[in-house]
């Protein structure tokens, strides 16, 4: 072998850049994302639905939050939602969260658990229930 | 025909791995035993061949001299594109390995008028740097599926990624610029007849592989939006060696997967071993120096010599006998 000691110093290198997420999550239990339900206002409800399914809030509920931004914001549209004999407002503040009051239990366990920094927060209030 | 050879190996591969999740449900296969695959035979691949390049010995002095070598105090040496110290070496591979230096000389030759001209070409440097960074960038990102807690710097790379926050989830520059800039790289070997010629399967089977996993990933992100926090479940599961397998993650990731774990099994057997190669270039990685040291070629072995001495000793009566003159007597 030529140049034997630089050689086996980059290989080094490169086995522990290419093997470090195995190596540094050796012995680590799997914590798993739960968000929580468990708020005041979601336990008294009798029938526990959001404004879509659950499935697909799981996955889009960013782009209803967008739209609805774009809806009040943009074009004054503030009309209630109605699903399933509730009302719903077109709020972050007063709507998703009179129900979901837990942020840190509810968003911030999977955005946390997936590195994800919506900036919701940049100018919403996160006090519980939307209150400041 | 190397062209289209690879672009339906890419989408059989696709085809693959779709009816093998959707079709006939072996999620085990494609999530788990073809990922722990692939990392050992690239982990390994990667390893045996640099350890193969090393029993190569490097016969001659061959630094490429792009400029001026050191010469008389009053002439300008050029310390990084004609090193003479192991430190000039160092920033000449820096150079190179981070911002291509020796791509940035690229030219091209045309004929106008009838007659040959050459000039500056930067739009391969540029693709080509833009492609490798963001693809390192892209890289550096998906590590917040293999830690928990997703570390800092993760996040901020995330942020600055996203800065402009166009659109929701906000939209990553890097994925875009990666499958812009492959297309690119692609775009030059269909569209530039010289290239063309000379490209093989091998040269376009890696840019469709790349650019189908750019786009499946772009597709999860922003389109047909998988289950995150079950992916993660499962990227943890494969690096903390508890693999789990969780229903209701689309085929989309398994595909995406699958097209990573083809790219890292192909790696070390192609040309993408230039990731290690580009270390081991003796026109890179030598110093300038031949007229202070003698570079030994590691292959000579001792010579067996017969000099004229021994040779007159050895025919000394016959070369007498033949009236040839000799030396000693």
């Amino acid at each position: 072998m030529y140049n034997g000691g630089k050689i086996i110093l980059g290989l080094i290198i490169f086995l522990a850049l290419a093997a470090f997420p195995f190596y540094s999550n050796l012995g680590g239990s799997a914590k798993k994302a739960m968000p929580s339900l468990d708020t005041p206002v979601i336990q008294q409800l009798a029938v526990k639905e959001c404004v879509k399914p659950g499935e697909y809030m799981k996955r889009e509920h960013m782009k209803v939050l967008d739209q609805w931004r774009d809806e009040v914001v943009r074009e004054g549209k503030r009309e209630k939602i109605l699903v399933g004999g509730r009302e719903f407002e077109k709020s972050l503040q007063n709507g998703c969260m009179a129900c979901h009051s837990n942020k840190e239990q509810f968003c911030a366990e999977c955005h946390g658990y997936a590195g994800v920094k919506p900036y919701c927060w940049d100018c919403h209030l996160s006090g519980e229930g939307g209150q400041i | 025909m190397g062209m289209l050879f690879s672009l339906f190996m890419v989408a059989a591969l696709i085809v693959v791995a779709y009816a093998g999740v959707a079709v006939v449900n072996m999620q085990n296969l494609f999530g788990v035993v073809i990922p722990y695959a692939a990392i050992a035979i690239f982990l390994a691949g990667v390893i045996l061949k640099v350890l193969k390049w090393s029993r190569s010995p490097v016969p001659f002095h061959i630094p490429t001299t792009c400029g001026q070598q050191k010469s008389l105090p009053w002439i300008k040496h050029s310390s990084t594109d004609n090193p003479q110290t192991t430190g000039g070496v160092i920033m000449r591979m820096a150079l190179e390995i981070f911002l291509f230096r020796s791509l940035f000389r690229n030219i091209k030759s045309e004929v106008t008028d009838g007659r040959a001209t050459y000039g500056s070409d930067k739009l391969l440097w540029l693709g080509g740097l833009a492609f490798h960074l963001t693809f390192f960038t892209v890289l550096i990102r998906h590590l917040r599926f293999f830690a928990e807690p997703v570390p800092a710097m993760i996040n901020t790379i995330d942020a600055l990624d996203g800065f402009m926050q166009i659109g929701v989830p906000h939209l990553l520059m890097s994925g875009v610029i990666l499958v812009a800039a492959a297309a690119y790289l692609l775009w030059r070997r269909v569209g530039i007849s010289q290239v063309k010629y000379i490209s093989l399967a091998a040269d376009y089977f890696p840019l469709f592989l790349i650019i189908s996993i750019g786009l499946t990933g772009i597709i999860m992100r922003y389109f047909a939006k998988v289950d995150i926090v079950s992916v993660k479940k499962m990227t943890m599961g494969l690096v903390s060696l508890n693999p789990v397998v969780l229903s209701g993650v689309g085929s989309i990731f398994y595909i995406h997967m699958f097209l990573i774990s083809v790219l890292l099994i192909y790696f070390p057997f192609s040309k993408l071993m230039h990731m290690g190669g580009v270390f081991l270039s003796p026109t890179r990685n030598l110093s300038n120096n031949s007229r202070e040291k003698r570079h030994v070629n590691p292959w000579d072995y001792p010579v067996k010599v017969h000099t004229y001495e021994q040779y007159e000793d050895e025919f000394r009566e016959k070369m007498k006998e033949a009236g040839i003159p000799v030396e000693k007597e």
